[in-house]
């Protein structure tokens, strides 16, 4: 791939992917608010929201660090759109295909939350210090089942000798649910499973935003951030959002309707893109929106208890039942 | 100079459309807030307008005060009107928070909220129904339009 031709894909993806971003945040909020009985926001709620962040004052608190403070917004956003450029968008390959993999994607999914955790630190708020210190806890307990969730899956492929197995676009390519036994089946469900229940906390998205958690510390993290900075955490929101639902379905729901339906070429390409943005939007709706309306704000030992033990126990669980299935199929 | 329309357009509408509002109490007896919080519910939806309840000060475009303000609250009412970033409106919600109501010239206070930091929109009621909290919010549009286009209050 010529560079030229990565800088327009790249360009394309990330219009795309932020256009894509608010119209699901839109749907999100319009959706919850149904969920509720309410009318809503309008669907471009999420774009009104930011351009009126855009003009507003961007203040840096007098007890702030203030580079570290400032810095912090555009390493949530860059890590985040970086991020979505390694995901495969339907058939077609990552735009940086060949230049980082499935831990890579991972690296950048935790960047987003330790820079705001870093700019809460940075921002000199107790409040802010207090959601730091959630947002640390959050992470280290979901990272664990998260990073099972990715490496089982990638482990299984190599078994099956296809690989590069870490690559994104060697998982979407190859889906396992049709090379594994009942054993992986139900293994694979597992960690489905367990891949949906970290989605609402790596998105820090009620019952698992104690991070944030505006009536209970202000804002948290982002208690002191105004104006641009707040803007671009919002963003970055808005983009780590499509990245999570576009690793879920790359790791589990990575099929396409057209080959089934025997339509190739061309059309055949845009209908399984129009059909990945529909699985984006399913896992979103599950994992985020239904979750975010059904339940209340876990406590914090709560949330780490959830994650440390069942959701832990279970993506063992389904490690364990992928290995005991190399082990009856054979390899 | 249609580009410059549409941008105009464009920043009016944020505004208009997306509103954050920061709940602050200076001493009322709760009357007010609960109202404004009613204003959250299905019922009223403030959120169909693109007005969201914020956390923190900073956040926020428009400070919605109730009550009267005690002394205590002095220090406090100020350096929350400093932290919320331009351009920004205040909302005074109800009659302590308009004109002391029934704590008239009390020793306790120091009067309504405009004689602490400037307001620009009164919401009078004891207290004011949901109906009358939003329609001061949508009101304080206009103010903010005046100030983005650098017409000062």
């Amino acid at each position: 791939m010529s560079g030229l031709n990565a800088l327009w894909q790249a360009i394309l993806v990330l219009v795309g992917g932020g256009a894509i971003g608010f119209l699901y945040k839109g749907l999100d909020r319009k959706l919850a608010a149904r969920l509720q009985g309410r009318i809503g926001p309008p669907l471009r709620q999420p774009v009104l929201d930011v351009v009126k962040l855009l003009l507003k004052e961007n203040v840096v608190p007098r007890t702030a660090v203030p580079w570290l403070f400032q810095a912090a917004p555009f390493l949530a956003f860059v890590a985040a759109v970086t991020a979505l450029l390694y995901l495969p968008v339907g058939p077609l390959s990552p735009v940086l295909h060949g230049y980082g993999d499935l831990v890579l994607v991972l690296y950048l999914l935790a960047i987003p939350a330790l820079a705001m955790a870093l700019g809460g630190l940075a921002s000199g708020s107790p409040y802010a210090v207090v959601g730091a210190q959630r947002e640390i806890v959050m992470m280290m307990s979901y990272e664990f089942p998260l990073a099972i969730a990715a490496v089982g899956i990638a482990w299984r492929l190599s078994t099956l000798g296809i690989g590069p197995s870490f690559s994104l676009a060697t998982i979407a390519a190859n889906p396992l649910w049709g090379s594994v036994g009942p054993l992986g089946w139900i293994g694979l469900s597992l960690l489905f499973a367990a891949l949906l229940a970290v989605t609402p906390a790596e998105l820090s998205k009620i019952p698992f935003d104690i991070p944030e958690a505006e009536t209970e510390i202000a804002g948290g993290l982002l208690v002191e951030y105004s104006g641009v900075n707040l803007a671009l955490f919002y963003l970055a929101d808005v983009i780590k959002t499509l990245v999570i639902a576009g690793l879920v379905v790359a790791l589990f729901i990575p099929y396409g309707i057209a080959a089934p339906l025997g339509i190739a070429g061309i059309g055949g390409k845009i209908l399984d893109i129009l059909f990945f943005l529909v699985k984006l939007f399913v896992v979103i709706f599950v994992a985020v929106t239904v979750i975010r309306v059904s339940f209340a704000r876990l406590k914090v030992d709560q949330v780490a208890r959830f994650y440390l033990l069942p959701t832990t126990l279970i993506s063992l669980a389904g490690l364990l039942l992928l290995v005991l299935d190399k082990v009856v199929m054979g390899g | 100079m249609k580009q410059a329309e549409l941008l105009e357009r464009l920043k009016l509408s944020g505004f208009k459309r997306a509103l954050w509002v920061y709940h602050l109490n200076t001493g009322g007896c709760n009357g007010c807030d609960i109202e404004v919080l009613a204003a959250l519910t299905p019922r009223y939806d403030v959120e169909r307008f693109g007005i969201k309840l914020v956390g923190s000060p900073r956040h926020a475009d428009v400070l919605l005060v109730t009550g009267a303000v005690t002394r205590p609250m002095y220090e406090r009412v100020k350096r929350i009107y400093a932290q919320t970033p331009d351009p920004k409106v205040v909302i005074a919600v109800g009659g302590c928070a308009s004109t002391s109501g029934v704590f008239y010239d009390s020793y306790n206070i120091l009067g309504p909220v405009d004689n602490v930091i400037p307001v620009d929109v009164y919401v009078p009621g004891c207290p004011p129904r949901p109906e009358a909290i939003i329609d001061g919010v949508v009101k304080a549009v206009v103010k903010l339009e005046r100030l983005l286009e650098g017409k000062g209050g």
